[in-house]
């Protein structure tokens, strides 16, 4: 069982470049712990900045520092990010189009008992619907270093959202397939297409194995890159399926599933059945706890799929 | 600088212009910032249409977004861009012209338009460039109705953290916004004290007046290991009796007797300038 948290590598990717690409700058809001940046911070003091609990400034001051040529990358709990700072990340980042990268860490349930004020089931929805905001949702430790590495090579504004706790691998160190601004299909399939992100690649993936023992065959889409969404991927794959399913650990509005059926009603239209968390507070407990409660985990997504051939 | 005192009065009557072409703009601030902007762009920063790119250059600010035409007329009389063509696109359709500072036009650094980002943006600037060993300026404009955002007193924690000596806040204090008196919308005074206390140099000067803006930036160059806020205590509506002091005027559009008489206020304050 893997230990590393995606957070702990994006601190590993951005400390390996740092050394030699001093535009490299770190901020924090209070936020280096659990961003798993104390590392950065320490090895490089004078390619950090601390803004205290603030991500108005957080965001704007990050924007200040692309205009003047540095390649900032702002960490927040994405409850906060997404939110607190979302017209920063809009008018600074996103239309004066300035290289931030803004990692919300944390995302999506991960803090668990703290409350609906910690969780983040809003962030794709809102940054997705900013016009030049990339969102991305990488699915494992091995995917996350493909990922931070391919941004560090583009000048244009990106949310990344990352969960807080280690997640099993989907992929193995030398061999992660990875191409920018595409799905991922991480297993092959003809009956059922189940498109994913983040934390919940690894169960769908998971998911496909149980269908496999019933005969189904699911193809699984890693969508970790949801805008700009991987249409052709979707629809490659929808087209020889017989129905899409949806996992996202986000609200079931404006997130993965509302993209995914847009393309799929557009193109090819069949059934899409989606898995969400609910619109509503969810539930407490552990990240696990509230993804096996919703179906959110290999059996409830299987059991969807099924749900979706019936 | 008495060329630059009755310019003030052209660049004005083109503020007006650009306004009666677009059909809308925010007059009142235009007017009371209008030597603030000259005092920058043709008294103090190093920047022109020839070094724009130069990563060395001063960078500028506008945060309070909404006076871009009087930011338009300025950047027409700096060369960056043409007054002619902004009058015909300006709030038209399909124009890159727009009611707010828009970064895909020369010479604009962000966009802005919605307050309180234009301090904080400007800190990540001085900061950046300080990291990057540069010994350049930065300078943001603000409004006073702005200082009710929150985000404005991030920015004021932050540059004094820092310690941004390379950054010069200024604040066009004319004591209106859209509802009527800042003390009575929101209240910021004692303003000076205020923003001293978040551990800035404040210099507080008469905003319309050329020379005591050229003496508060260049004391503000002397002022090490903290940032400077200058306080431009200004007119809104500055140039014509028919809108001075007017908050009604915030974003009014001159009827033709009021465009008649502003131009001939306009034109009396320049001759007087030129004594």
């Amino acid at each position: 069982m893997n230990k590393i948290p995606n957070r702990q590598v994006i601190c590993d990717v951005l400390m390996e470049h740092a050394k030699d690409d001093k535009d490299i700058v770190v901020l924090c809001s209070d936020s280096r712990g659990s961003a798993s940046l104390t590392p950065f911070f320490n090895a490089f003091p004078e390619q950090s900045v601390e803004v205290g609990i603030a991500e108005q400034d957080l965001v704007s001051i990050s924007a200040g520092l692309a205009k003047t040529g540095k390649k900032p990358f702002a960490a927040s709990p994405a409850s906060f990010l997404s939110t607190r700072s979302y017209e920063q990340a809009k008018v600074d980042c996103a239309y004066s189009n300035q290289n931030v990268k803004l990692i919300g860490i944390s995302g999506g349930v991960s803090y668990g008992a703290l409350g609906m004020s910690h969780h983040s089931a809003q962030d794709i929805a809102a940054m997705a619907a900013i016009p030049n905001m990339r969102v991305y949702l990488p699915s494992d430790r091995h995917q996350t270093r493909k990922l931070i590495e391919a941004l560090l090579q583009d000048q244009k504004p990106a949310y990344i959202r990352t969960g807080r706790n280690p997640v099993e691998d989907t992929y193995e160190e030398d061999n992660c397939p990875f191409e920018m601004d595409k799905a991922t299909v991480v297993t092959e399939g003809t009956d059922v297409t189940i498109v994913a992100c983040g934390e919940m690649v690894k169960p769908a993936k998971d998911a496909a194995a149980l269908l496999a023992q019933k005969g189904i065959s699911a193809e699984v889409l890693d969508m970790y890159c949801v805008k700009p969404l991987d249409k052709d991927a979707i629809i490659r794959s929808a087209s020889k399926t017989k129905a899409v399913v949806t996992v996202e650990e986000h609200a079931p509005f404006g997130g993965l599933g509302s993209m995914v059926a847009q393309v799929v009603s557009a193109n090819c239209p069949k059934k899409v059945l989606e898995i969400a968390l609910p619109d509503s507070p969810v539930i407490t407990g552990t990240s696990k706890e509230v993804f096996d409660y919703y179906g959110m985990n290999a059996e409830g997504i299987a059991a969807k799929a099924e749900e979706a051939l019936a | 600088m008495e060329n630059l005192k009755a310019k003030a009065y052209d660049l004005r009557k083109d503020t007006v212009d650009i306004i009666m072409a677009g059909g809308g703009g925010h007059i009142g601030g235009d007017m009371s910032v209008m030597e603030i902007l000259m005092s920058l762009y043709f008294d103090q920063m190093n920047i022109s249409p020839e070094n724009q790119d130069d990563p060395d250059r001063d960078y500028f600010i506008m945060s309070k977004g909404h006076s871009v035409e009087a930011y338009y007329a300025v950047l027409c009389a700096k060369g960056f861009l043409d007054l002619d063509e902004v009058k015909a696109k300006f709030s038209k359709f399909g124009s890159q012209y727009i009611g707010h500072p828009n970064n895909k036009l020369p010479g604009m650094e962000m966009n802005s338009g919605s307050l309180g980002h234009g301090l904080p943006v400007s800190v990540g600037i001085a900061l950046g460039n300080r990291m990057s060993g540069r010994n350049n300026r930065t300078y943001v404009v603000m409004g006073d109705g702005e200082l009710a955002e929150g985000s404005v007193w991030e920015g004021f924690m932050s540059g004094s953290m820092y310690k941004l000596d390379n950054l010069c806040a200024v604040i066009d204090r004319n004591m209106l916004q859209i509802s009527g008196s800042t003390e009575d919308v929101m209240a910021h005074e004692d303003l000076a004290a205020r923003v001293r206390s978040f551990g800035w140099h404040v210099i507080s000067v008469n905003g319309n007046d050329l020379d005591a803006l050229h003496d508060a930036f260049e004391e503000a160059k002397t002022v090490k290991g903290k940032p400077t806020c200058v306080i431009a205590n200004t007119i809104k509506g500055c140039g014509s009796a028919v809108m001075e002091n007017k908050a009604s005027w915030h974003h009014h559009v001159p009827t033709a007797e009021e465009y008649e008489q502003i131009v001939k206020d306009l034109e009396e304050r320049k001759a007087a300038q030129k004594g």
